[in-house]
């Protein structure tokens, strides 16, 4: 019994992957033609991003000022707190700002897509395209996909310069780090590739993220407790998915 | 539609449908709720195949038509939703000018004359920049309406039009079906359960129940039909082959079963 139970489950699993994969691929062959409207594109990176702007703010910056406490208080142990600078940067620019900007995306723009799409499903707004012969997935899903791989990366290096600046603000204005070794440190530690490393990672969470929320929209079931479910579906997978590719992709760097 | 069978789930829905619509004609579809009218139409423009049967729609076989083929041909045919579906991110004008700006290259002076002419049509040109969500029900539907007609459709399927509207506004409804068919010999096939307001606008009607067709003809013929399922349809009775309670266990035996 238990052995057919996980048969099932593990068929399911596999059905969905296949069905999310096929959804892709429809996807991204209709993004093209999404990218011949600017219009459209421009509006969705502003929903995407723009919006989403004050938490990643504020997160990025407490974000970054907690790295400045601890940081200061792991590294004084060993007496190299002046390597706070390079120590927030790595750590920012290659983990914590694309993870935890993929996080909140999740829960701020993933959701508003994901109930946005739904709720035009339940309204009949995509059949009623569908009927005047306009592929939903080129008018709704592929700007609103789009405006979400466009905006994450902008999203995250907006996080890191703000984390940056938290860091800096209690490393040096408030535990004392010298403020010329604190950028110095910085300077002279941080490459090209770990930047490069960050918006690697911040890509493809943008990809999977976006992916997730219109996928979960444009399948919700037409019901306002679908459209609840999707938006949770939302959250639940792309957090889950962004902390499984992070480890993939460190793993991948190292 | 001919010999049309349709199942959800293993439950058939349809059992061998024949319609037939005739051209510049308004025909009515009708039957009782969870018939089936909805998912004919979903037949009617291919959103579902059907099981088994022959479909056509302006002489083609839906069943062999590609995807592309299905497109072209849904842009000869406007359809009106029950709840307006109307776009609710853009306003009234672009609504209606959805379609236009999707389908042709008119110059935008063009596209404006003709949504204004059929907002103009369906009353509400002076709506046009409100959004969707500060219309009134009977409002929506009119703009769904001119949205339907702005590309000048062969065929209009109307969704439960009357659902939910006043006294006015149903006999607004009434009205612009009547005139898109007269004035723009525009083939229409309308979907509804109500049986009086249809009997004074449709020439030719279907009645729908468990999964067949059960009657045909102009409403008045319907009305003198002798078939019990189809009487107690057109006035309305409480009880008859569509019993009034839900299949359940004697009501005694079970009260008394609840005692013990």
């Amino acid at each position: 019994m238990n052995h057919r139970g996980g048969n099932d489950v593990m068929l399911e699993g596999v059905r969905r992957l296949g069905a999310v994969t096929i959804f892709f691929v429809r996807l991204l062959l209709q993004c093209v033609p999404a990218l011949g409207r600017p219009r459209l594109l421009v509006y969705q990176i502003y929903n995407a991003g723009a919006r989403s702007l004050i938490i990643i703010m504020l997160s990025g910056l407490f974000v970054g000022m907690v790295l400045g406490l601890q940081g200061f208080d792991l590294l004084q142990r060993f007496g190299s707190e002046e390597a706070l600078g390079s120590a927030a940067a790595l750590g920012l620019l290659k983990e914590l700002s694309p993870v935890i900007t993929a996080l909140l995306f999740a829960g701020r723009a993933g959701t508003a897509l994901t109930s946005e799409i739904g709720l035009m499903r339940a309204t009949d707004q995509l059949t009623a395209m569908e009927i005047m012969a306009v592929d939903p997935l080129r008018h709704v899903a592929a700007p609103r996909f789009l405006g979400g791989v466009v905006a994450m990366p902008l999203l995250t290096a907006i996080f890191s310069l703000i984390g940056l600046y938290g860091a800096q603000l209690v490393g040096v204005q408030l535990m004392g780090v010298d403020k010329g070794v604190f950028w110095s440190q910085m300077q002279g530690s941080v490459e090209l590739r770990d930047v490069t490393q960050g918006v690697v990672k911040s890509l493809v969470f943008g990809v999977a993220c976006s992916l997730i929320a219109v996928h979960e929209g444009y399948h919700a079931e037409p019901t306002a407790a679908g459209v609840g479910l999707a938006t949770t579906r939302t959250v639940v997978a792309s957090s889950v998915i962004t902390l499984l590719l992070d480890y993939v992709l460190t793993a991948a760097f190292l | 539609m001919r010999g049309v069978h349709y199942a959800v789930g293993g439950r058939p829905i349809f059992a061998g449908v024949d319609v037939q619509v005739r051209r510049g004609r308004i025909t009515a579809i009708m039957g009782p709720s969870g018939t089936g009218k909805t998912t004919l139409l979903k037949l009617i423009t291919a959103q579902i195949p059907a099981d088994r049967g022959e479909l056509r729609v302006f002489g083609e076989d839906l069943a062999a038509l590609s995807r592309t083929e299905i497109y072209a041909l849904r842009k000869r045919l406007g359809m009106l939703f029950q709840n307006g579906a109307l776009l609710t991110d853009l306003d009234v004008f672009e609504n209606v000018a959805f379609p236009v700006r999707e389908h042709t290259d008119l110059p935008e002076a063009l596209i404006h004359k003709l949504v204004l002419a059929k907002l103009q049509a369906v009353g509400l040109r002076g709506a046009a920049s409100l959004m969707p969500a500060e219309l009134s029900g009977g409002m929506a539907r009119r703009v769904a309406l001119a949205r339907a007609i702005v590309l000048d459709p062969e065929l209009l399927i109307y969704d439960e039009p009357f659902v939910g509207l006043d006294p006015i506004s149903l006999g607004v409804i009434l009205r612009l079906i009547k005139q898109m068919n007269e004035a723009l010999g525009i083939t229409s096939i309308v979907v509804s359960h109500d049986v009086r307001e249809l009997a004074t606008i449709a020439d030719d009607s279907y009645l729908l129940s468990g999964g067949r067709v059960a009657a045909a003809g102009p409403p008045a013929q319907l009305r003198a039909s002798d078939s019990a399922a189809v009487q107690q349809f057109m006035t309305g009775s409480f009880d008859g082959p569509v019993a009034f309670h839900y299949p359940a266990p004697d009501y005694a035996t079970q009260l008394l079963a609840a005692e013990e």
